[in-house]
């Protein structure tokens, strides 16, 4: 479990996370919502030690993030980011092969392999292992960085808006993806998503945020309901439920 | 491009660089030396070849160091301002003491160049336009600045002949005796080797270093360091060999990415059979004379820079 107890963060007079407190189950999907500016991003960096918090603590199965080395972290929480994305021309294998850093230092034994190679099959990266990045399309790269994230082996995963730039086929993909992560293999998931759609669809738990702070988290179902909507991004959305998904209708 | 092959083109340039030259060796003298020649061949040739594998090999590495650290192409020790800054250093040791030897001139050449290229990094991490042309433009006009300080001093105390013979790369000094301190580039080339995982990782960015457990500053730094101490250690024994860190690992990497493990062997031979080729060049063009191997390199590197500025440019 990752527990955050009064976590904060100021960029000089602005603050951009006021003291939260939120839980993330184990064994689920946890999504984080709201508006730009509220704070998500900077609460998920927190949660993964990308950036430091003011104030607070992020305990990790019981121990605070600052207690432990961050190459041993780097075996229990893993964080993609999308500025991770940069243009650097490595093949899908060699950057698959990267996640076993915190284990081999780079030098990859046999046992290391079979990650990689797992990780690749997982992610239907096969034909495509010997690829730059750079040829491949938005889906297929961020399929290749969540693949990196696989081999780096950790029950910790926070995706920060892992859908951002993907076409709806990739989107669903990759969500699938996610859910078969948790569902097949007992990941715990934490995304950053601004299309609350597939919040509703895909995750178990949201948490929603505005201005820094939480204004209201719980279980799908229940947050994904139109007067929670309306708290969170000052509109009225409809919600309707189409098989057995509820959703959102906010586009007039 | 096959490592054998560049293997291959070594061993033959490096032949025939031991036999070329004013007094005439073959290599079936080799057989029956006079002493005059064996004098020549252990003095002269074989040291001049050593400096040359080394200066090009260690050149190119922290040239492709460095452009994944900065995560831009066309940043090399020549343009990051880390030469300049050298130069300075050699001409503050000079008037600072007066009868600096070899090595000390290196260790204060070395701290100069290791400030500057941290200057120049936290202009980097400033500038928020990081266009792949304008970062090397930054870091040129911040070497000219530096440069013009060193002229300026070095103006007012008669030293300007003494500096602009650290201007021009030449392997014709190379002599025993006077080139060993390149030696010391050795263990920093295994030091990157040893390094080019983390080096790959760093160039991902702080937050995926971090993400892997990578300490980012410390493996940058480490970077740098490498980089500041091989720039002055060439620039003391050979002088300035400009483009080389830039158009190497450029070629290299256009066809091999960006993964340093698999990138620094074939970058480090390049780098070689390149500076040898052009120091043979240079000493069969206008025979008995010879041409500095700055100049040599200067011309063919800046004709192959502007091409694969054209390039990148229409790849943009």
């Amino acid at each position: 479990m990752i527990e955050v107890k009064n976590v904060s963060k100021k960029y000089g007079n602005k603050t951009v996370v006021e003291p939260v407190s939120v839980n993330v189950a184990k064994g689920k999907i946890t999504s984080f919502i709201g508006p730009n500016g509220a704070g998500k991003s900077t609460l998920l960096s927190m949660m993964s030690r990308l950036i430091t918090k003011d104030s607070g603590e992020v305990l990790i199965d019981g121990v605070e993030l600052g207690k432990s080395k961050s190459s041993d972290l780097a075996k229990k929480i893993s964080i993609l980011k999308q500025s991770n994305h940069l243009n650097v021309r490595l093949s899908v294998r060699d950057l698959v092969a990267f996640g076993r850093f915190p284990y081999s230092q780079g030098r990859l034994n046999k046992e290391d392999w079979v990650f990689v190679d797992e990780a690749i099959r997982y992610m239907e990266l096969d034909d495509m292992q010997d690829k730059f990045l750079d040829q491949l399309s938005g889906g297929q790269k961020q399929r290749a960085f969540i693949a990196m994230t696989l081999a780096q082996d950790t029950e910790y995963i926070l995706l920060d808006e892992p859908l951002n730039n993907l076409d709806m086929k990739h989107s669903v993909q990759i969500m699938k993806v996610l859910r078969r992560l948790v569902d097949e293999l007992g990941k715990t998931i934490v995304i950053v998503i601004h299309d609350i759609n597939f919040a509703s669809c895909y995750s178990d738990h949201i948490v929603a945020l505005k201005n820094g702070r939480i204004v209201k988290e719980g279980p799908t179902d229940a947050m994904i309901d139109t007067n929670v909507l309306r708290e969170v991004y000052d509109m009225d959305i409809p919600v309707q439920t189409i098989g057995d998904h509820k959703i959102c209708v906010y586009f007039a | 491009m096959k490592k054998r092959y560049l293997w291959l083109a070594l061993i033959v340039l490096s032949v025939t660089s031991v036999f070329v030259g004013v007094k005439n060796i073959t290599p079936l003298d080799l057989f029956s030396l006079t002493e005059d020649q064996q004098h020549i061949l252990l003095v002269s040739r074989l040291p001049r070849l050593i400096s040359i594998i080394i200066a090009g090999v260690s050149m190119s590495i922290i040239g492709l160091i460095m452009q994944q650290l900065t995560r831009n192409k066309f940043v090399s020790p020549t343009t990051a301002g880390t030469m300049d800054s050298a130069r300075l250093g050699i001409l503050v040791a000079m008037l600072l003491f007066t009868s600096a030897s070899p090595l000390e001139k290196m260790l204060v050449a070395f701290v100069f160049a290791l400030a500057g290229t941290f200057v120049f990094m936290r202009i980097l991490d400033k500038v928020k336009y990081k266009d792949a042309i304008f970062i090397p433009l930054v870091g040129l006009m911040f070497g000219s600045i530096i440069g013009s300080v060193t002229t300026f001093f070095a103006y007012k105390h008669d030293l300007i002949q003494n500096i602009s013979s650290w201007l021009q790369g030449d392997f014709s000094m190379v002599l025993k005796g006077r080139y060993e301190m390149l030696y010391i580039s050795i263990p920093l080339v295994i030091i990157a080797y040893l390094y080019a995982n983390r080096f790959t990782i760093a160039g991902m960015g702080e937050e995926f270093s971090t993400n892997l457990g990578l300490k980012y500053k410390q493996v940058v730094n480490i970077g740098l360091i490498l980089v500041a101490a091989v720039t002055s250690v060439v620039l003391l024994t050979i002088g300035s060999i400009p483009f080389l860190g830039l158009i190497i690992p450029n070629i290299v990497t256009i066809y091999m990415g960006d993964n340093l493990k698999k990138v620094l062997p074939h970058t480090a031979l390049l780098g070689a059979v390149f500076v040898l080729a052009c120091d043979i060049l240079g000493r069969v063009i206008i025979y008995p004379y010879e041409i500095p191997i700055g100049l040599t390199v200067g011309v063919i590197g800046s004709g192959i820079f502007v091409y694969l500025l054209m390039r990148r440019r229409a790849f943009a």
